[in-house]
Formats: structure tokens, sequence, C-alpha cells
């Protein structure tokens, strides 16, 4: 394995001054692409996702609609610019394909999709800048393009990620964490129904570290699910507020 | 037992109520609680809780008006958009009051791709092959052929509408014609082309300000001002 | 391999249009503007912290964001002496309700082809300064990104092609045991001139009027398209992009696209200087 070319802990700070349980700054606002019947942008630090809903529209081509409930597809793409130093072909990577999936999978449990039979709902998801934990901004933008669309679900999914660093659980990894740590573990998180709907990891984990770093996700996806809240909020209070001005 | 305070903004997998209490609207049960499964607001009604989503696609019921579009020209009939999950049919034999020899005449005599109509909901059954079945064999609907469709979220239609149709009858003081659709289309006719435009932009503006207080009072502010705009520029 | 007329994809109904042509008459359009006016422009460069260069553009709702990348390569072998430009284009599906899933369809193609167009040639980058040792060159990849689809995608797409050239830095060429490549801790501004900006500008045509910045809605009504380039005072590109003009048409929308060109010249000159 690659050494980084800086310390990635000392003295208990992360390279980038942070604690190792501190997310980077977190940013959401909704609504932000107008023909999108749902949308919203997320950051975590530098890493920004924007999410776009359709839906429920008719299900295309006709023998992939299920009688009896919706169905959903959903694609993450990363735009050429967003990776730090050569250009990225715009054309989908395997990696990307999995990501798709994956992040299909983590939505699905939320979704209510038995009242959308015989429909589709489309969750478009494009990475305008990629600094590390694309896929976790990705989900938390997701459902909440989703929440936005006004589409019933459980529980709104929360994505945040965990990382071994110097043998350190640390919570929201950066890029450099994410390519010269000793283990990435994405989570997805349903903050009211506590369950998690995405989980992936590589590197080697003992069990107690698996554990610790599960844990952690959980606060992590707290943290992040209050952003959410005030963002969805937001939308509704600042039309008041242009009203009433305050 | 309830959780939630009158006016508050609720977010999908909140706790509303105990399951033994009264709550109407998109809510589920889970673990003897009911959660909202939108973003919405909470109402207190004298007979209990109702959660308005503040968003979402229109769920047609039967009886409904509607205003549709068609986008496609079938062997037995036409297909509509209604702005929901599923395009509409609207079969031949409601749409026509006297018999057609469909060997001899083309369905698109009638209806063709683009054309508008008002029509009510006559039938929903979510295991047809088209769970939404049309009608214009009713009264005041029919193929629009001139005017304009404003289209706003399906859930703000209640708001247009207004308590006991204040809001409406507000609307009316511009002297358009008004046909308001539950699936979010509100077609307007005004003599003057120049009116529809403003009326259009009315109309979303109670879209956007709907949960806002004072609302009828600043759409009625808005319209004396446009007509006395229109009056002096007249003059 | 085939172009297709894209009648019944896209749906405008009926109603719509005839309202559309009976304002259109009057010189007046839905939103209110006259058919010279020009949507509300937003320009903001260095949006995108992973590119090195970008810009993103709201013209009315209609929202493009454009990334370029630099990179080392072989220049074109009919101009050796000369650095390299790839301008690609999407139109993503967050975009529309009709923007499908997949590579790029030939609309987005065409706008990618149009703004190179207009690059490539008006003397905004001098790309012969961008070539380095070696027989390598500098090549500029440019990326844009249709968010949000509301009309007029190629006047928005060219102002962020634009914007975000002025806003790209190039990572110096260093030299190591396996060649040569990009150092990029050590950058400089792309040389550009701004008085040489290309500017698109677009003219549709319902009935006999001609119009600018046409709406997603507009252009669903349309009966003619074209798109005009000028760097200064030449034309450095057109592209007729649906249906016919006369001659008499075409002296028009010329003109027109002219004032339209100052609007937006202004615009992009208040960002990038």
């Amino acid at each position: 394995m690659k050494k980084s070319p800086v310390p990635l802990l000392q003295n208990g700070l992360r390279a980038d001054g942070r604690a190792p349980d501190q997310m980077r700054e977190v940013n959401i606002a909704v609504g932000v692409v107008s023909n999108a019947d749902g949308s919203a942008v997320v950051s975590y630090g530098l890493t920004t996702a924007v999410a776009a809903v359709y839906g429920p529209r008719e299900a295309h081509p006709r023998h992939l609609a299920l009688p009896d409930r919706g169905i959903m597809r959903v694609r993450y793409h990363m735009a050429p610019f967003s990776t730090k130093d050569e250009r990225k072909s715009p054309t989908p990577s395997r990696r990307e394909i999995e990501i798709s999936k994956v992040l299909r999978e983590a939505l699905e449990p939320a979704v209510v999709l038995e009242q959308y039979p015989r429909s589709r709902i489309d969750v478009f998801i494009e990475i305008l800048q990629a600094d590390g934990s694309t896929r976790v901004a990705s989900l938390t933008a997701a459902s909440l393009a989703l929440a936005d669309a006004g589409i019933y679900m459980r529980d709104l999914v929360i994505g945040v990620s965990v990382g071994l660093v110097e043998n350190t659980v640390v919570l929201d990894l950066n890029g450099l964490e994410d390519q010269y740590g000793e283990g990435d573990l994405p989570v997805g998180y349903m903050p009211n129904l506590k369950r998690y709907t995405l989980l992936q990891l590589d590197g080697a984990w003992t069990r107690d570290k698996f554990l610790e770093a599960i844990g952690l996700a959980v606060k992590g996806a707290e943290y992040v699910y209050q952003k959410a809240r005030d963002a969805l909020k937001n939308k509704y209070m600042s039309i008041a507020e242009e009203i009433y001005g305050r | 037992m309830y959780f939630v305070t009158p006016r508050q903004l609720i977010f999908p997998g909140d706790v509303v109520a105990t399951a033994d209490s009264k709550v109407e609207g998109p809510v589920y049960l889970d673990n003897g609680r009911y959660r909202s499964l939108v973003v919405g607001l909470v109402e207190f009604r004298d007979d209990g809780v109702v959660i308005v989503p503040l968003e979402g696609v229109y769920k047609p019921k039967k009886g409904d008006l509607v205003v549709g579009y068609v986008t496609d020209v079938l062997a037995t009939g036409w297909e509509v958009d209604v702005k929901s999950f599923m395009p509409a049919y609207l079969p031949v034999g409601e749409a026509l009051h006297k018999h057609v020899d469909l060997e001899t005449t083309p369905l698109t005599t009638f209806l063709n791709i683009g054309d508008v109509v008002v029509a009510k909901v006559k039938d929903v059954d979510l295991t047809d092959e088209y769970p939404i079945i049309l009608t214009l064999k009713e009264d005041r609907v029919g193929k629009v052929e001139s005017g304009t469709v404003v289209e706003i979220a399906p859930v703000k239609v209640p708001r247009v509408i207004g308590k006991k149709g204040s809001m409406l009858n507000t609307l009316m003081e511009l002297g358009c014609d008004i046909v308001v659709g539950q699936n979010g289309r509100i077609w307007i006719r005004c003599k003057d082309a120049h009116d529809e435009v403003f009326l259009a932009s009315i109309i979303r503006k109670i879209e956007a300000e709907s949960h806002v207080m004072g609302l009828t009072d600043r759409v009625k502010a808005e319209i004396e001002n446009y007509k006395r705009t229109k009056q002096q520029a007249a003059v | 391999m085939a172009s297709i007329s894209p009648y019944g994809k896209r749906f405008i109904s009926y109603l719509r249009r005839e309202q559309i042509k009976r304002l259109i008459s009057t010189k007046y359009r839905v939103d209110g503007r006259g058919p010279e006016q020009i949507r509300d422009v937003d320009i903001k460069i260095g949006v995108v912290k992973t590119a090195d260069g970008s810009a993103e553009v709201r013209l009315g709702k209609t929202h493009v964001v454009a990334g370029v990348k630099v990179g080392l390569g072989q220049p074109f072998p009919d101009a050796p002496d000369e650095g390299v430009l790839v301008v690609s284009a999407e139109v993503l599906p967050h975009a529309s309700p009709y923007t499908e899933v997949g590579p790029p369809d030939e609309s987005a193609i065409e706008l990618a082809r149009v703004v190179d167009r207009g690059i490539r040639h008006c003397g905004y980058v001098d790309f012969k300064k961008l070539v380095v040792e070696g027989g390598k060159a500098y090549v500029l990849w440019v990326d844009l990104y249709v968010i949000n689809d509301d009309g007029n995608l190629i006047d928005a797409a060219n102002l962020a092609a634009v914007a975000a050239l002025k806003n790209t830095q190039l990572p110096a060429v260093a030299k190591d045991e396996t060649g040569i490549r990009l150092d990029r801790n050590n950058k400089s501004p792309l040389p550009v001139e701004v008085s040489k900006a290309p500017v698109a500008v677009s003219v549709g045509k319902i009935g006999n009027v001609l119009l600018l910045d046409p709406t997603f809605e507009e252009e669903l009504s349309l009966e003619g398209r074209i798109t005009f380039t000028f760097s200064e005072d030449k034309i450095v590109a057109a592209q007729k992009t649906l249906g016919y003009f006369t001659q008499a048409e075409l002296e028009t929308a010329l003109s027109l696209a002219l004032k339209g060109r100052d609007r937006l010249f202004e615009a992009l000159k208040s960002v990038i200087g």
C-alpha cells in the first residue's frame, strides 16, 4: 500500500485538522433543479453531489414494470472535471455501475414502492466535485430529493463514511484518507427507524473496530440528519421570511 | 396521544401519534405509532390530526375533475396525461355521444395528440393495465379549444380553491373563466391575453406561498393593483 | 446510426403552442419579455475546485456548469504546432423530464461542436502558445454539463465554456525519469484575449416574429432556429438548428443576434473582465 504524502494522524488530529469523530463542513439545499420533481445538493467538505428525482412516472419499457409496485432507476455518475488530477472519462465505469446498484438498494427499503404500481421513480445523481465519500453524499442527496418530490418514504436515508486511519476509526473520509487509509466503510442509515440500508467495507478490520465504526457512523448520520431537516425547513421558511421581511 | 403541534413541519419517519389516535393523511404504523410518510404540515382539526403533504404527485379519485393532455391515439380510445403516475385512458365510448364507425372515421377527427380536455375520472383500478379511466360524458367537460393551462403541484389545489371557495372567488374578480383540475392543472381563459399571463402568475404565487399566512389578502391586493394599473394605462 | 425527427418525444399541448403564437404576434411572450429580451444572466467562475478551470451559468432557469481539465497529449496531425481543444457536452438526465439516460444524443453533440467551432479559430485562446517540448501539447478538455434545461442551451453553454477557460490554470510541465508530466502544484493562468471572446446567440422564429433566448416551451413552438457566434466584429460560427429562414429573415436574425451579443458580452465581461 502506498504511503501517504502527509501524515494522516498526528497528535490525535487528522491531516486536515479534524478530530477522528468530526464531519467536514456539511451544506445541504433542496429544490435546486427546477424541472425536476424533487432535487437536492449535498456537500461534505469539497465533495458535492446534486440529485434530481423524476417520478413516479410511467415505466418504460412496459415489460419492466411491476403490476403491484413501482420500480426505481438510480444513476450515479461523476462529471469528468470532478476528480482531482486527470480528467475522468464520462463513459460510465464499473465502479459507477456498482455504486448505482448499491444506492438503489439503499433507497428501496425507505421508499413505499407499493404506492406506485406500474410506475418508475428515477433518481439521478451527479458528482460535481469528488474528495472522498461520494457515494454516501449521493445517498443523502438522493433521499432528500425523493422527499422533496413528495414520494412516500418511511424515513430519510443518510449516508456517511467511516474509515480506518492509523488504526483509528474516523468519520467522513476525505480523498486523501480514502486513498491512503487502511479501510473504508460507507454506511447508509435511517435515523428514525434505526436501520442500516447501505453497508460496504474494504480493507482489514477487527470485529471490535468494525462495531466501533458502525456505531460512529450512527453519530455522524444523526449530525447530518439535523442538517438535512434544516435544509427541508429552509425551503418553506425562506418564502415566509421573504414575505414578512424577517 | 399526539407528538406534534399545530402547523408544525413534519418529515418522513417523524412520529405523529400513538396507534389509538385519529390521524389522516400519508402516515404508516410502526410499532404502535403513526409515522409520517412525507414532508408536510400538521393540521389539528376537530376530529383529529391531518398530515397535509407539501409536495407530491396527483392521486386520482373517482369523480375528480381533471385537465388532461392527449398524448396518444390508440385503437379504441386515447391516452391522456393527467400528471399522475400513469397516463389515463379515455375510451371512445366515453368521449362521444353518438355511435361512430371506427372503420371509416379515424379517432384523430375528434381528439388528436396535443389536444387539451377537461374530463371526469370515471374509475380508478390499480390492477388494470390502464388504471385511470376518464369520461367526457358529463356536464361542462370536453375538449378545450382556447385559453391556457397553469401547472401547479396537485397538493396545492385546495389552496387555490380556498376555504369554502374564498380564494377562487377572489381570482374570479379578474373576469376570466377558470376551471380547477384536481390534478394540479388549472385552465383559464381571459378576453385579454395579457390578463391570462397575469392570472397564471398569481396562481403560481399561490402555489409558492401556500403555507404562509395572509395569502388571500395578498392575492386580493395584487389583483386590485393590476386592475388599477390596467385602468390607468387605458386612460 | 441515423438522425430521427424528434416528433412526439417532447410534449407541448396545442393550447400552449397556440398561446405562445398568439402572444408573440403582439410582440409579447409568456414570461412577459419582448422578442429582443434575454432572461437574467448569472455567471460565476471557479465553482468547481477539482477542475483546472470552471464556470457556472444561469440563463433564466437554464443551468449549465463547465469544467476544464488540462492534459498532455499529441497535437492533431493537421495542426502540429498547436495545443488541442476537446469540447464535450452532456445534458444530464436531471435537466428535464424528457432527457434520456445514455451517451450524449445528437443535440448534445451538436451543442459541443458548435461551441468548439466558435472557440477554435477566433483567437480567444492562442493555441500556438500551448505546445510543449517533445512534440507534445497541452490538451484543454472542456466539459459542458447541463443541469436544468429551460431552453437556449447553446448560448448558455458557450458562455460557460468561455468563462471557464478564462478561469483555467495551466499546470506547469515537469520532466522526470518517466518523461514529461503535469505538475499541478505549479500553475499559471491560461492566457486568453477577452476582447475576442466568442459569444453565441440563438435566434428563433415563430410565425414572422424573430426572437432571442427561447425558453424550453418556446423551443417546442419554433418554426426555425439559428445560432450565430461572434468574436469582435466577425461571425466565427453559424448553425441553423431547426426549420428554415428566408434571406430577409437571415438578415433580420443577424441584426437581432448582434443585439443579443452586446447584452451577453456585457454580462461576460463583468465577470471575466
